[in-house]
């Protein structure tokens, strides 16, 4: 079940930091954590669209 | 008048003509006026969560948290993200409900799955208790905003003033559709005004954004990750979790799920939405350019960051379009809150006094509750004072305790009983009421316990007193039915009365 995917980002968001709390190396120009933590807010974004595409209860109701 | 003023002036003229644009052509039913007919469409749907979620919390406090505080400011960011992955799952079953059975306030939601007005009431208290605090806020930051962008020329009293006619007279005119349509201007402006900020003052102080954080680094190492002691990463992972439950929560958040044309449209919404997180990337690098540019803010003036900093690099005609994309972000959820608290108050409290009241007479008592509403925020923000304060940080704990019982309405197999919901969100409301005047964490409350179970944000212990005591008196309530022959009421009634 491609609704599985959701529980992704609560992995990177809330287990993530026990592991990058961390202010180095500098990605993108941001401390470690921050551009993790945006990083996983383009990949939410990504994966709530592949849910969202194929998940059959959007077929249904398109008008 | 200043340039400063010209901008802001403009900004409060521009709400108050769209807000009451917005009705054209409609007759204003409560259906209407509450839940704009159910008849929105995605954009709409995503100015109106957009708009409440963008306050002035986020331009003031965000900025503030992050200038003040450093890495725990992150939390804010993480929470709406998961917050609208939940959404997507969550709100479809609401909505469906909602629409099906002629809803138009979260009150409502819990009156019909439990069968109990009585428990309409009391979740209605508890919306009220947190949305008046969080208007003060609002009003309070609209203050803020005035004073600092206009340099001084309005007194913040005056401003409050203003700002809280301005939302009254198109709540009052145009309902729902009032704040989703200034939400357009307050969201365009918003965006603009904080990726640009948030682009150009670390370029300009330090050259771009790695120089900025090494910067910081230097002179407050550590400050802009977790520390490893209070705001540690249990505290984080802790809050970002039980805030992403409350969020949905709040009166007015929930009722905007009401204005949906369809589920398609939250769920397409659930895709944007976090996307949408990222403008707060933005406001905490404004805040954290501030640090080493506008040093020594202590305790409540961390706020003014943001315009402290603005004041300092710009000519008064560019503080003044901040200041006018502040005072929107105040207007806009101030609106929405107002009608909220409105219709409860009206809807779920007035009507169940006066249960002969049709749908004309309750809208004209929301209505006339609209101003009656602001009056007591405009008392509350000009008294200052810290109740409020207290109030206020109680508020996202306080709408969280009705998060239980509402996700065990949803499912097919129902055991709660409505003496079971109304018990665990009583207890669960007056356990975050004591642990918040008393001040109390995990580690004040179990010093015994390990480090990291005592750094777990304090709400965890309300809202599992709350299930426990769901659970308890459910099943005790359904026992004792049994016992006495009693015929256990059917919850839930498939089809609206007439």
């Amino acid at each position: 079940m491609v609704r599985w995917l959701a529980l992704l980002p609560f992995l990177g968001m809330l287990v993530g930091p026990f592991f990058l709390n961390r202010v180095t190396p500098y990605a993108l120009g941001m401390p470690f954590l921050l551009a993790w933590f945006v990083a996983w807010i383009l990949l939410t974004a990504a994966i709530m669209a592949v849910i969202f595409r194929f998940d059959p209860a959007n077929r249904e109701e398109r008008e | 008048m200043n340039a400063a003023l010209l901008g802001i002036a403009a900004a409060a003229l521009l709400a108050l003509g769209l807000g009451f644009l917005a009705r054209r052509g409609r007759q204003m039913g409560l259906e209407q006026w509450t839940v704009a007919g159910r008849s929105f469409g995605a954009p709409l749907v995503f100015l109106l969560m957009a708009g409440e979620i963008y306050t002035t919390f986020t331009f003031l406090g965000g900025s503030g948290f992050a200038y003040g505080r450093g890495g725990p400011v992150y939390y804010i960011l993480c929470y709406a993200t998961l917050a609208y992955v939940t959404s997507y799952f969550l709100l479809p079953p609401i909505w469906r409900y909602a629409t099906e059975n002629g809803l138009y306030s979260q009150p409502d939601f819990f009156v019909r799955k439990y069968d109990s007005p009585m428990l309409g009431v009391v979740v209605s208290l508890v919306g009220i208790v947190a949305l008046i605090p969080y208007l003060v806020l609002q009003f309070k930051g609209l203050g803020i905003i005035v004073e600092a962008a206009g340099y001084g020329a309005i007194s913040s009293t005056a401003a409050v003033w203003i700002g809280a006619a301005v939302a009254t007279a198109y709540v009052m005119v145009s309902g729902v559709r009032g704040s989703a349509w200034t939400a357009v201007a307050k969201d365009t402006m918003i965006l603009l005004v904080v990726v640009f900020l948030g682009i150009y003052f670390p370029l300009h102080y330090y050259g771009g954004l790695e120089p900025m954080f090494a910067a910081i680094e230097q002179a407050k190492p550590g400050f802009t990750v977790l520390p490893a002691r209070g705001e540690s990463v249990w505290w984080f992972s802790s809050t970002v979790l039980l805030t992403a439950l409350g969020f949905y929560m709040w009166p007015h958040t929930f009722g905007s799920i009401y204005t949906a044309r369809n589920t398609r449209v939250i769920r397409q919404n659930a895709v944007v939405l976090p996307l949408y997180q990222l403008i707060l990337l933005f406001v905490f690098l404004v805040g954290f350019a501030a640090i080493l540019q506008v040093p020594d803010l202590k305790g409540q003036e961390v706020d003014l960051a943001l315009f402290k900093l603005s004041v300092k690099t710009f000519d008064p005609w560019l503080v003044g379009v901040i200041g006018a994309a502040g005072v929107l972000t105040a207007l806009v959820p101030g609106s929405m809150i107002l009608m909220a608290a409105a219709t409860l108050l009206a809807n779920n409290i007035y009507r169940m006094v006066h249960r002969s009241a049709g749908d004309t007479r309750v809208l004209t008592i929301a209505k006339l509750l609209v101003p009656v509403v602001a009056l007591v925020a405009i008392y509350f923000t000009l008294q200052g004072g810290q109740t409020i304060v207290a109030l206020l940080l109680m508020g996202y704990s306080l709408v969280t305790q009705l998060f239980p019982s509402l996700v065990l309405s949803l499912g097919r197999n129902r055991w709660v009983t409505r003496e079971g919901a109304a018990a665990g969100i009583i207890t669960g409301v007056v356990t975050v009421a004591a642990t918040s005047l008393m001040h109390a964490t995990i580690g004040t409350l179990f010093p015994s316990l390990p480090v990291a179970i005592k750094e777990l944000n304090v709400g965890i212990i309300a809202l599992g007193v709350n299930v426990l005591v769901l659970v308890v008196v459910s099943l005790g309530t359904k026992f004792v039915a049994a016992r006495h022959g009693l015929p256990v009421k059917a919850l839930d009634p498939p089809s609206r009365p007439a």
